[in-house]
């Protein structure tokens, strides 16, 4: 039932994952999270370079616990997706094709979205333990001043996630709630 | 009157820190499994075997079930009869809050300053909440709160003549709203009276309350479970993605009020409501 998804992403696979779709995702992606947003829409201000090839990339929205001696990453499930919303149509703008997060998006990033064609999956809130197995190997790119706020490069293997909003605009949360409310009064 | 050294009040919270992060409570953990037969989702019954899975990994590996390991809340029960030597109690919980959070791997979520935002590096200083009441014990209560809930929970004035419709209508509102970012499925703390700043700390106790444990007063007890229900009727289900277990369940404290006031503070728990208590 899941679908095997490899990074970097293009235009050719967002166009196929739709909205509910359960994926494994395999290759690099990259962490950031309130203060690296920051400073990366920071040094495009001032028309400085991203530190790394933002094009076609996935940015996991995490920050790790600290790993224990012989664990590549400790528990690193996923933040809130909505505090990054300010900083990311830029980010889809310049060819950012994958989040992971979880939580709602604003309809500014979800019109970049469709768009530019990027896609939003999510990923278990809370389960950091699970989620700490799937990755392979973690290091520092950038900001290592802000500890677990750096952007680290990440190589998982068969992490799952949900796509929650596809690049036709598709909301799963909004889909799934409806089907399941049975509320008569609201 | 009981003598206690403020270096065992350290090594305590230093224990209670790594426990409570490692370690979900096993009423949450009993409740979660019992809810997988009852979803209606097919997805969310996925969702929280994963959840389930999850705990059995970090208890077994011995690491945190989430990686925000929170900003650490500490209710602390101190006995009139009790005497802290060598040492203030307060730095002696923030010493093991320091201790706690470098030994056990977890990770680093307070900054400073909110509008600077540099982090402190330790995990501190923790929120500490001193209750003085009779006798010789010394309990302490240590709660990592994450933020996903904690951002999304809320106060409000209500007025008198709003009673229990109002209520019911601003926490069903405040569920609803909070949908994913909670992380789902929630346990809900409500505190109604008291005043302003008093309510949300009844609703934060709350949390602490055991899955399945009702009020021991009547009125608040129906409460609780009508509001329960109606919650798991949203559609929300297990994190937002849809489903029946939007709350395993909802705890309300209360405390007597002004004649014209009504406050209501809502504070969500995510799945991983941890706390951990050890008395002395």
């Amino acid at each position: 039932m899941y679908k095997k998804v490899t990074t970097p992403l293009d235009d050719g696979i967002v166009n196929q994952l739709k909205a509910g779709d359960l994926i494994l995702l395999s290759g690099e992606i990259y962490t950031a999270r309130d203060e690296a947003h920051k400073r990366m829409i920071e040094s495009l201000n001032r028309g400085e370079k991203l530190p790394f090839e933002i094009r076609n990339s996935v940015i996991y929205y995490v920050g790790p616990c600290p790993p224990k001696p012989g664990q590549v990453v400790g528990s690193c499930g996923p933040t809130t997706s909505g505090r990054m919303d300010k900083y990311t149509p830029v980010l889809i703008e310049l060819g950012l094709k994958g989040m992971i997060g979880k939580g709602y998006r604003s309809k500014e990033v979800i019109e970049a979205m469709k768009k530019y064609k990027a896609v939003y999956f999510t990923a278990i809130g809370g389960a950091g333990a699970l989620l700490a197995q799937k990755v392979k190997k973690a290091e520092i790119v950038a900001y290592e001043d802000l500890g677990t706020e750096a952007i680290y490069k990440f190589l998982v293997e068969d992490f799952p996630v949900i796509v929650t909003i596809d690049i036709y605009g598709n909301n799963l949360y909004e889909i799934e709630k409806e089907k399941y409310k049975t509320n008569l009064k609201r | 009157m009981k003598v206690i050294e403020a270096k065992k009040i350290t090594e305590i919270v230093k224990l209670l820190c790594i426990e409570a992060n490692y370690e979900l409570p096993r009423d949450i953990f009993k409740s979660l499994k019992e809810r997988i037969k009852e979803e209606t989702s097919p997805l969310g019954r996925e969702i929280l075997k994963d959840i389930i899975a999850n705990a059995e990994i970090a208890k077994t590996q011995r690491m945190p079930i989430c990686q925000d390991t929170g900003i650490v809340v500490v209710f602390v029960e101190i006995g009139q009869e009790v005497h802290i030597v060598n040492g203030s109690l307060e730095e002696a919980i923030n010493e093991g809050v320091r201790l706690g959070y470098e030994e056990g791997y977890l990770r680093k979520s307070v900054v400073k300053s909110p509008i600077l935002r540099i982090n402190t590096g330790d995990n501190t200083p923790a929120i500490i909440h001193y209750h003085i009441c009779e006798g010789n014990r010394l309990s302490i209560t240590v709660m990592p709160k994450g933020a996903g809930s904690e951002n999304m929970s809320a106060l409000k004035m209500l007025k008198p003549s709003d009673g229990v419709e109002g209520i019911k209508n601003f926490v069903i509102e405040t569920v609803e709203k909070a949908g994913p970012n909670a992380c789902p499925p929630s346990i809900v703390g409500i505190g109604i009276g008291g005043d302003f700043e008093l309510a949300p700390y009844l609703a934060k106790k709350a949390l602490l309350r055991k899955v399945g444990e009702r009020n021991t007063d009547e009125v608040i007890a129906q409460l609780e479970e009508e509001l329960l229900q109606e919650i798991n009727t949203l559609g929300v289900g297990p994190q937002g993605l849809g489903g029946s277990t939007t709350a395993l369940d909802v705890h309300i404290e209360t405390y007597p009020t002004h004649i014209a006031s009504l406050p209501v503070a809502v504070n969500l728990g995510c799945h991983v409501t941890r706390h951990a208590t050890f008395v002395l």
